[in-house]
C-alpha cells in the first residue's frame, strides 16, 4: 500500500487530542515565562511539530518491521542505561541524562517504549498454552527486574518503579495466570514493609533522601519552609484557582515563583491556578479520551503484538500523567516525572511522540495483518 | 495434542487479553475519577481557604515613613528642616561584576578602597536584590555625575532620601536638639508601639524640642500594600495609604538675636536668657560652647562624641536651663522683696555696714573690705552690700525668703519643651535636716540672704525672676509660638506697687548712679534705660588666712576656682518690656564681666539690630565699635538661611 494512502488510516481523533494536549502546554509554557517565547514555548513548539511529524512517518512503516526490530531496540536501550550508568551526566546527584550530541537523551525514558515492544514481541512468538508456565513467567520478570534495578541504582526510585508498574501490566494483560499476581502483590507489601524497617539500621535499603521524600509525601505541613514546600505551595496554586482560575498570566503562586519547577514538573499547578476546575477537569477529561482511544484501538486489532504494544504503550502514558497529577496534588511523593505533552523538557516529549507513532502504525495496520 | 484443543485455548486466552483489557480501562478510569474527585475538593471545596493562603504569600505591608514636622523661629525662618539626601544605592543581582562597578564608581565620586570591600562583603550576606548604600549626603554636583554616566554603572541606582538638617545649628542646638537612629532602649519606652518605629534607623527626636515634642512631629506612617515574590522581591504596589506628616513647630526664638547673643558669648562657658516681660516668650536663649546637632544625625564618630563629653566646658549642657548656680547677689532682691512685703523695714531705714558681720564667734564679710558705712535698702541694692542683707535675712528668716523666691519663679521647673529643665533650689530648714541632719543655723540664713549657700537658680530662672519684678505679674516662660491661644495678660503677682517700684529704683541705680556695681555698663540713650543687678557667687570658699592676707585675685586662680559671674536686668527701665540674665561660669565678677556682655544683647533687642554707639558712654565707644563690629562680620559670615524654603 502506498505510505501516503496509510495516513489516511490513521487514528484521527487521537492525533488531534494529542495536538490539543500540546496546544494546552504551549499555552501554560507561555504563560510562567511571564508572557514570552522564551526561554521555553519557542524550543518546546518546534519540538513538538517534529515530533508530530515523526508521527506519521511512523505510522507510515509497517507494524512488522517495529515486530522485528523490538529484540534489537531492547538491546539497545539496555545499552542505553548501562551507558548512562557509566558516563551519563549527573544532575541532581543522579546520573540520568546521556549526551548524544545532538539530543541530551534520558534513556530509563526511552527505555519504557522497548520495553514494552520486548515484552509484546516475546508473548506474540510465546505459544499460547506457556503464557503461565513458571519459567516463561521468569523470563519476562528478568526483562523487567534487570533494567530497573540499573535505573534504580542511577538513583531514580520513580522511574524504576514505573518501569516496573508498565512491566507487570503488560504481563497481566497478556494473560499471565492471575496467582502470580496474587502472589505478587503480597511480596510487594511485604517488601516494603521491610524497607521502613530498615531505615536506621546499618542494611538501609534506600537512601535518607527516599525516606525523607515519603515523610514528606505523608505529612507535608511538618515542615512547610523545607521538603514540604514544594508540596505545600502546589497546593495552595491548585485551590486557590476555584472553579474559574485567577485569569490567564494572573495566577500569584506561579507567576511569583512560589512554584518550584513551575514549567516542568510542576505545571499543573499553573493551568490550575489559571484555568481552575474547567481547566484541570478539562486537561484530565482530554487526557482520558487518549487513553479510551488506545483501549479502543487496541481491541480493534487482530494480532496480539500490537495489542500489548498499544496497551503498554498506553499504559505508560497513563502513568506519567496519572501521576505527575496526583504528586502535585500530595497524594503521590514528589517524583521526577512530567505532565506528558505539557511539561517542558526534550526527552519526555521524544518518548511520548515516539510511543504515539507505534500505537498509529498499529493502528494504521490493523486490518493489514501479515 | 489437537489443533482444535490448541484453538480453544487461542480463543480462551485472547478472551481473557480483551476481558483484562477493559478491566485495566475501568481501572484507569476510576484512578482518573479519584483525581477529579480530588481536583473538586482542592478546587471547589476548599478553594476560600487556599485563597487566602496565596493573599498571605504574596502581600507584604510595607511602612512609608511621614516626613517629620519642620522647626521655625517666631518668624518662620526654617530652623530644623528635611533636607533631600541624595544617596546611591546598589542592588547586586543588577551588576554584572560588582568589584568592576564599584571601581568605575570611584572614579567618578570618592569612594576608598575600604569601603569598597566593606560594600562587596556587605552584599554577600543579603540576597542579591536588597539595596545597598553605597554613598550618602552627596553633593549634587557628584549626583548629577553619577545619573550621566548611569549607562555605564549597572546596578548603580541614584536616590533621594530626607534627613533632617539644621540650619543655624551652632546657637539652637541646645533648644531644638537633634534626631538619631532608634535604639532598643528607646523603643522600651514607647506605649504603645507605633508602628513607624518599627523602620529599621527611623530617626526620632533625642534631645530638645525635638524630643519633648516628638509626638507632634512625627506624624503618621502611610502603609503601602505590595506584592513580593518567593524571595521575598517587590513585584508591584497594589495600595497606599498616605500617611501624615508631623505638625510644623514654631518657636518664640529670634534668630537675629539669638545669633548675636550666640556670637557675644562665643569663647566662653556662658549662657544667656532673654524674655519678652508680657508674653513670656522667650526670645533667646543661648549656651555656649555649643556643637553641630547635624553631626547626630547620621550617627556621631566616637572620636567626636567623647569629645564632646570630657569638654570641662560642657557643650552638650543647655546651661540656660540645666545649669544651676548660685544666684549671689542677684538674689537680693528676693530678701529685699520679702522685707518690704512684710514691713520689716522701710525705704528709709538704713543699716550699718561695717564690712563685716558678727555672729557669734564667726565674723561673715561684705565684699568691700572696709564696708559702706550707713545705707538705705535701694542704696544697698545699688552698692550690693552684703552686710544689709546679712542682717536683713536674719529679719526676714529663711522659710519666708523661700516663699518670696518660689512667688517669683525660682525652685521649680516650667513647662517647656526642653530636656533636662532643672528645678533650681531654694533651701528650707526640714530639707537640711533630712538631708544632712543638722539644725537650721542662723549662718545659713545669712549666707541665703546674699544668694550663697544652699540656695540654686538657673539663668532662665533669672530671667523670670527679673520679669516678674518688672511687671510685677506671674511672668511664666514660653517657647513654642502659639497662635491658636490668645495668652491673656498674666496674672498679677499681689506684691504691693510700692515694693516693686523701690527694687526696681536699686536695680536702675546699679546702672545709672555714680556708685551703682554696674555703673561703668550704663546706657547714655535715654530711652533706652536698663536696670540690673550684678551678682557674683563663689565656688570656693575663702579662708580666714586669705581674707586676712587678701583675698586671691580671680585672674591668679585656676579656670575651675573661679567665680561665675551673674548679671539679670530688664528695660527699658520706665516700660520694662524685656527681661535678661546672663551667667558667665568662672566668669570673675559679675560687674565686670557679665553685665557688659548683658547690655550687649538688650541693646540689640532694644535696637532691633547692631546697637549704634552712640547708646554706650564715649569713652567705651571706641572699643564696643571694634567688638559689634566684629560680631557683626561674624554673623554675616555664618548667615545660612536659605529664604526659599
Amino acid at each position: 500500500m502506498n505510505p501516503f494512502i496509510k495516513i489516511i488510516y490513521i487514528n484521527w481523533p487521537l492525533q488531534i487530542l494529542i495536538l490539543a494536549t500540546a496546544l494546552f502546554g504551549f499555552l501554560m509554557l507561555y504563560s510562567v515565562s511571564g508572557g514570552s517565547w522564551e526561554p521555553w514555548t519557542k524550543p518546546q513548539i518546534n519540538r513538538f511539530f517534529i515530533s508530530f511529524i515523526l508521527i506519521f512517518v511512523m505510522s507510515a512503516i509497517s507494524i512488522s518491521f517495529w515486530q522485528k526490530i523490538s529484540p534489537f531496540c531492547y538491546i539497545l536501550g539496555l545499552a542505553l542505561l548501562i551507558a548512562v550508568y557509566f558516563y551519563g551526566d549527573t544532575g541532581m546527584g543522579a546520573k540520568r541524562w546521556l549526551d548524544l550530541r545532538v539530543i541530551k537523551l534520558q534513556p530509563s525514558e526511552a527505555f519504557k517504549i522497548s520495553m514494552v515492544m520486548v515484552l509484546a514481541y516475546y508473548y506474540h512468538k510465546l505459544p499460547v498454552n506457556k503464557v503461565s508456565h513458571p519459567f516463561y513467567v521468569l523470563v519476562p520478570l528478568l526483562l523487567i527486574i534487570i533494567p530497573a534495578f540499573i535505573v534504580f541504582r542511577q538513583p531514580d526510585l520513580g522511574t524504576a518503579l514505573v518501569i516496573i508498574m508498565i512491566g507487570i501490566f503488560v504481563m497481566f494483560i497478556a494473560g499471565v495466570h492471575f496467582g502470580y499476581f496474587l502472589f505478587g502483590g503480597f511480596s510487594f507489601f511485604t517488601l516494603l514493609f521491610i524497607l521502613f524497617q530498615s531505615r536506621g539500621t546499618d542494611w538501609q535499603l534506600l537512601k535518607d533522601y527516599h525516606f525523607r521524600r515519603i515523610d514528606t509525601f505523608l505529612d507535608p505541613s511538618a515542615d512547610p519552609l523545607g521538603a514540604g514546600y514544594h508540596i505545600t505551595q502546589s497546593k495552595i496554586a491548585l485551590g486557590s484557582g476555584g472553579l474559574f482560575g485567577r485569569g490567564y498570566m494572573q495566577g500569584s503562586q506561579s507567576q511569583l515563583n512560589f512554584l518550584p519547577e513551575k514549567h516542568t514538573d510542576f505545571i499543573f499547578t499553573t493551568l490550575a491556578e489559571e484555568f481552575g476546575f474547567f481547566g484541570t477537569i478539562g486537561l484530565l477529561i482530554i487526557y482520558s479520551l487518549i487513553v479510551a482511544f488506545c483501549i479502543f484501538s487496541a481491541l480493534a486489532t487482530t494480532d496480539k503484538y500490537s495489542r500489548l504494544l498499544i496497551t503498554g504503550l498506553c499504559m505508560t502514558f497513563f502513568t506519567y500523567f496519572s501521576i505527575n497529577i496526583a504528586m502535585v496534588m500530595g497524594l503521590l511523593p514528589v517524583v521526577g516525572i512530567p505532565l506528558p505533552l505539557v511539561s517542558y523538557g526534550g526527552s519526555s516529549m521524544i518518548v511520548i511522540m515516539l510511543s504515539f507513532g507505534l500505537i498509529q502504525s498499529a493502528h494504521v495496520h490493523k486490518n493489514v495483518g501479515f | 495434542m489437537s489443533k482444535f484443543k490448541d484453538t480453544t485455548l487461542k480463543s480462551k486466552l485472547i478472551r481473557r487479553v480483551h476481558r483484562r483489557i477493559v478491566l485495566a480501562g475501568l481501572l484507569k478510569a476510576s484512578a482518573v475519577a479519584l483525581l477529579g474527585w480530588n481536583i473538586r475538593k482542592l478546587q471547589i471545596e476548599d478553594s476560600e481557604d487556599y485563597k487566602l493562603l496565596a493573599d498571605a504569600n504574596r502581600v507584604n505591608l510595607r511602612l512609608i515613613p511621614p516626613s517629620r514636622g519642620l522647626i521655625f523661629d517666631r518668624l518662620g525662618t526654617p530652623i530644623a528642616l528635611n533636607e533631600q539626601n541624595y544617596k546611591v544605592v546598589f542592588i547586586r543581582e543588577q551588576a554584572g561584576d560588582p568589584g568592576k562597578v564599584l571601581k568605575r564608581l570611584a572614579n567618578i565620586i570618592e569612594l576608598e578602597q575600604k569601603r569598597q570591600e566593606k560594600i562587596l562583603q556587605d552584599m554577600k550576606k543579603r540576597s542579591s536584590f536588597i539595596p545597598i548604600t553605597v554613598a550618602e549626603n552627596l553633593t549634587w554636583k557628584d549626583f548629577a555625575k553619577i545619573s550621566v554616566n548611569l549607562p555605564s554603572l549597572p546596578g548603580i541606582i541614584p536616590e533621594v532620601g530626607l534627613t533632617r538638617h539644621y540650619q543655624e545649628y551652632e546657637s539652637y542646638a541646645h533648644i531644638v536638639g537633634y534626631v538619631g537612629p532608634i535604639s532598643d532602649k528607646d523603643l522600651e519606652s514607647e506605649k504603645p508601639v507605633d508602628p513607624v518605629l518599627q523602620i529599621p534607623k527611623f530617626q526620632i527626636g533625642k534631645v530638645g524640642v525635638e524630643k519633648k515634642l516628638e509626638k507632634h512631629l512625627r506624624g503618621r506612617a502611610g502603609v503601602s500594600k505590595v506584592e513580593v515574590n518567593a524571595s521575598g522581591r517587590v513585584m508591584r504596589e497594589l495600595n497606599r495609604t498616605q500617611g501624615k506628616s508631623g505638625e510644623n513647630i514654631h518657636l518664640t526664638i529670634a534668630t537675629n538675636l539669638q545669633k548675636f547673643a550666640s556670637e557675644r558669648l562665643k569663647g566662653m562657658s556662658a549662657s544667656s536668657v532673654l524674655i519678652d516681660i508680657n508674653s513670656g516668650d522667650i526670645l533667646s536663649l543661648v549656651s555656649t560652647p555649643s556643637y553641630n546637632p547635624n553631626n547626630f544625625v547620621l550617627g556621631i564618630s566616637q572620636s567626636d562624641w567623647s569629645a564632646l563629653l570630657n569638654d570641662e566646658r560642657k557643650p552638650l549642657l543647655n546651661k540656660a536651663t540645666s545649669g544651676a548656680y548660685p544666684p549671689g547677689s542677684t538674689f537680693k532682691m528676693v530678701v529685699a522683696a520679702a522685707a518690704l512685703e512684710l514691713g520689716l523695714i522701710g525705704l528709709n531705714d538704713k543699716i550699718f555696714c561695717a564690712g563685716f558681720y558678727e555672729l557669734g564667734s564667726r565674723n561673715f564679710h561684705c565684699w568691700l573690705k572696709g564696708g559702706h558705712g550707713k545705707l538705705t535698702l535701694q542704696e544697698a541694692i545699688q552698692k550690693s552690700c552684703d552686710v544689709y542683707f546679712y542682717e536683713l535675712a536674719r529679719k526676714v528668716g529663711v522659710k519666708r525668703i523661700g516663699d518670696m523666691a518660689r512667688r517669683l519663679g525660682l525652685g521649680q521647673a516650667y513647662n517647656l519643651p526642653l530636656t533636662g529643665l532643672s528645678k533650681g533650689f531654694v533651701p528650707t530648714k526640714k530639707w537640711k535636716k533630712e538631708r544632712f541632719g543638722t539644725s537650721w543655723l542662723v549662718g545659713d540664713t545669712l549666707n541665703v540672704g546674699i544668694g550663697q549657700g544652699f540656695s540654686l537658680a538657673t539663668p532662665l530662672q533669672l530671667a523670670v525672676m527679673t520679669a516678674r519684678l518688672a511687671s510685677g505679674k506671674e511672668v511664666t516662660p514660653n517657647i513654642i509660638k502659639n497662635p491658636n491661644k490668645n495668652v491673656g495678660d498674666p496674672k498679677a503677682l499681689s506684691i504691693k506697687e510700692n515694693t516693686l517700684v523701690a527694687i526696681r529704683k536699686g536695680m536702675f541705680n546699679v546702672l545709672n548712679e555714680k556708685e551703682g556695681t554696674a555703673f561703668n555698663f550704663r546706657t547714655t540713650d535715654k530711652n533706652f534705660l536698663i536696670a540690673g543687678k550684678t551678682g557674683t557667687s563663689q565656688v570656693r570658699r575663702i579662708t580666714r588666712e586669705e581674707r586676712e592676707e587678701g583675698v586671691i585675685k580671680n585672674e591668679d586662680l585656676p579656670w575651675k576656682m573661679r567665680d561665675h559671674a551673674l548679671f539679670t536686668c530688664f528695660a527699658p527701665y520706665k516700660n520694662p518690656k524685656y527681661a535678661l540674665s546672663v551667667v558667665v561660669e568662672h566668669g570673675g565678677s559679675g560687674s565686670k564681666v557679665a553685665a557688659p556682655i548683658a547690655r550687649d544683647i538688650m541693646l540689640f533687642q532694644l535696637y532691633g539690630g547692631i546697637p549704634p554707639v552712640t547708646a554706650y558712654p564715649e569713652k567705651q565707644q571706641l572699643e564696643v565699635r571694634n567688638r559689634l563690629m566684629d560680631i557683626e562680620k561674624k554673623i554675616n559670615s555664618r548667615t545660612n538661611i536659605n529664604p526659599n524654603i
